[in-house]
């Protein structure tokens, strides 16, 4: 595949730009403040969180453990229950899929509710490029899209923007928006008025999946708006859009799920909806779209799951309670990573989907404080996958895409030289010694040192070592 | 799209069978332990509910049609789209004389009741979408029943009963009988064999439609219901 050069993302000059935007930190810091005090109101019984995510967890691990053979038995009840199933490796060939569908309904509109994956695939923009207009329906991600930006959070896309800005971009791009204020509640009706026409008139109606059930062929979605309720079940035709993982075994498997996802999220009990689909139309009834299809998307995935260790990421049930926790995503916000998901679950996902020539610097954006490990309700070991991801970064292997691509002549050769030194007696001393005597003599702006000595002060060597004073207080060598 | 199909499933069987994993048993007993002594039911599920604006009628299997359209002409409201082919639909339209005053003691604002018109879902949704979207102000739809642990009113549409009642109208009114009432979702699902056959849809709805993408600031009525009546019929 003609693959975009690899070119690299640059987070640190993007989270430079962003920490000196006072109004976007203030933005993130009410938010993610206000999310994480009504998650710990929701798991306020230590025990029954303790509980509940290993029971989750569980869930999603026995999903893992028979994954191939439960993507097969979806595939039969969804089909069995007149859905139409399509796989696709990549993005490029989920987009095609979805166009073809699209042009076989003769639809020129699509209204679409919150589905991370079609991010993945920037099917917005390649549907638009073929004349077909999409449109974001969920508040957030409609806000986004006027915006003409990126969701800065995956839960809620358009957080990094407060009313005042908000009620200024409806102002600019929405006709009859000026007699709407400064008001949430007058820009939010507002947006219901535009998005009801749409959805009566649009000829696709497209989702995501919270949940796929291979027992009974049942697709889950999760809710607060009505809109993925909208998408659903008022357009012809439905397209449900699903990573790989996303399935589950047995119904049952959702109720664990169901409960930790929406309070992880944003520390609700539950969300308005929860919205289960298993049939088109049928026969005699009077409403839902006549035709569904789901899009099972690999992209990454299958390698992903192929290592042991990091197929750990696979049991993400998107809630973005990482990033609420998060020091790093707190303070720069989502769209400092340029990456359809941000905070700490990007940081290992997005380097092993898209490769670390060109996402090598994510996994570097994480100070290891094991913040999103602790609130992770399927205990995703986020930061030992980080850690997993450095050393890949810099080692070719044949593990994940790229693998090597950060390495360096230069590093590998410190590191060489630290490795001799340290297993040389002889070697230890003299060096030692000399860096007591004359280390303080180098520069801060030494090539190496420059990365950390701008920001920081240089550490100073002692005048003597460590060896010297233990042998002064008679402590033998051994 | 089939090399897309046999490609994926090649490589996670052949890597899974690799590494195969053995997951920790699923102890399903932290939701098992979800329960409330049934008097407690009932006012967990309405503070549950009312937190996030869900409004509550109280009514007897007898009265209830009254009771539902007195609140909407109280309210306003001038359109009443409700299922017809349903015993609670038949009673509702039995029941209720518009454009005359419905009977019933007590109620002196009959000639104001009259307002109130039942319009019948009873055709497909293609045959009146316009009418559907702009010109309905409550949707009158029963319930499975709700659960108390997160407050919840289980709905399954169906051919009678259509998906839309309960998501176009800006006023959505649920009858729930106060009998009907599960600890929690997976009490509700595992006594009621949904795993056996479910249906095209099933909707668990714990509030009328609400966002917070706005500075987090709560907005209710984004795309569904406007308001969530809940009707316990006793």
């Amino acid at each position: 595949m003609a693959d975009h050069a690899a070119q690299a993302v640059n987070f640190a000059a993007a989270s430079k730009a962003a920490l000196q935007d006072s109004e976007l930190r203030g933005n993130f810091r009410r938010a993610m403040d206000g999310l994480m005090t009504k998650r710990a109101v929701q798991f306020a019984d230590g025990q029954e969180w303790h509980r509940m995510r290993a029971l989750a967890a569980s869930v999603r691990l026995r999903a893992l453990s028979k994954l191939p053979e439960l993507l097969e038995q979806l595939e039969t009840n969804l089909t069995r229950n007149g859905i139409q199933v399509h796989w696709a490796a990549t993005t490029a060939e989920a987009n095609a899929i979805t166009l073809e569908i699209m042009r076989k309904a003769n639809a020129t509109l699509a209204v679409k509710g919150k589905s991370m994956v079609t991010e993945e695939m920037h099917l917005n923009a390649f549907l638009e490029d073929h004349d077909i207009e999409v449109l974001e329906s969920d508040l957030g991600e409609y806000i986004v899209q006027l915006d003409g930006t990126m969701p800065s959070h995956i839960i809620m896309p358009a957080i990094h923007l407060n009313t005042k800005q908000i009620a200024h971009l409806f102002k600019q791009k929405i006709k009859d928006a000026a007699s709407t204020g400064e008001d949430a509640a007058a820009l939010t009706d507002l947006a219901r008025r535009i998005l009801r026409q749409k959805f009566m008139k649009a000829g696709v109606g497209m989702s995501g999946v919270n949940a796929a059930v291979a027992e009974t062929g049942t697709l889950c979605l999760i809710e607060n708006e009505g809109n993925g309720r909208m998408c659903t079940t008022v357009p012809p035709v439905h397209i449900a859009f699903m990573g790989l993982e996303k399935v589950v075994e047995r119904l049952e498997d959702v109720p664990p799920i169901i409960s930790l996802l929406p309070r992880s999220a944003t520390g609700q009990p539950i969300t308005t909806y929860v919205n289960m689909i298993s049939s088109p139309r049928k026969e005699g009834e009077k409403d839902g779209p006549r035709e569904i299809h789901v899009v099972i998307l690999d992209n990454g995935r299958s390698s992903v799951y192929a290592d042991p260790e990091l197929r750990d990421t696979l049991r993400c049930i998107r809630c973005g309670a990482c990033m609420n926790h998060c020091p790093v995503y707190t303070k720069v916000g989502g769209h400092a990573y340029q990456a359809p998901y941000p905070g700490p679950i990007g940081k290992i996902l997005v380097p092993q989907m898209e490769g670390l020539a060109k996402r090598g610097e994510m996994p570097h954006a994480c100070t290891m404080c094991n913040a999103c490990v602790e609130i992770c309700p399927v205990k995703i070991p986020i930061v030992e996958i980080m850690g997993r991801l450095r050393v890949e970064a810099v080692r070719p292997s044949a593990t994940v895409k790229d693998a090597g691509a950060q390495a360096s002549r230069t590093e590998a050769l410190v590191w060489k030289g630290w490795a001799a030194m340290n297993s040389s007696p002889l070697a230890y001393r003299l060096a030692t010694t000399a860096l007591s005597a004359v280390g303080n003599a180098a520069p801060a702006s030494l090539p190496l040192l420059k990365d950390w000595t701008s920001v920081r002060s240089k550490p100073r060597f002692a005048a003597k070592t460590l060896h010297d004073l233990a042998r002064k207080k008679g402590i033998p060598d051994v | 799209m089939s090399d897309a199909r046999a490609a994926i499933l090649g490589t996670l069987r052949r890597t899974r069978d690799a590494h195969p994993l053995t997951p920790p048993p699923s102890d399903f007993t932290p939701l098992a332990e979800k329960q409330w002594p049934p008097e407690e039911r009932l006012p967990r599920i309405r503070r549950l509910m009312e937190a996030v604006h869900t409004e509550f009628l109280e009514a007897t299997e007898a009265d209830w049609p009254a009771v539902v359209t007195d609140f909407l002409t109280r309210e306003g409201a001038s359109t009443l789209l409700y299922a017809p082919e349903t015993i609670d639909g038949a009673k509702l339209s039995a029941n209720t004389h518009s454009p005359s005053p419905p009977r019933g003691e007590g109620r002196g604002e009959g000639d104001v009741a009259s307002s109130l018109t039942l319009i019948p879902y009873d055709r497909p949704i293609e045959d009146f979408k316009q009418q559907m979207f702009e010109g309905i102000d409550a949707g009158l739809t029963g319930t499975l029943g709700a659960i108390a642990d997160t407050g919840s009113l289980i709905l399954w549409p169906s051919a009678q009963e259509p998906r839309l009642l309960s998501l176009v109208p800006h006023i959505h009114v649920a009858l729930l009988r106060a009998d009907a009432l599960y600890d929690s979702f997976w009490q509700a699902m595992r006594d009621g064999r949904w795993a056996d056959g479910m249906p095209t849809n099933a909707l668990l709805i714990s509030g009328p439609s609400k966002t917070a993408d706005i500075e987090q600031t709560l907005a209710y009525g984004v795309h569904g219901p406007k308001r969530l009546v809940v009707v316990i019929v006793r």
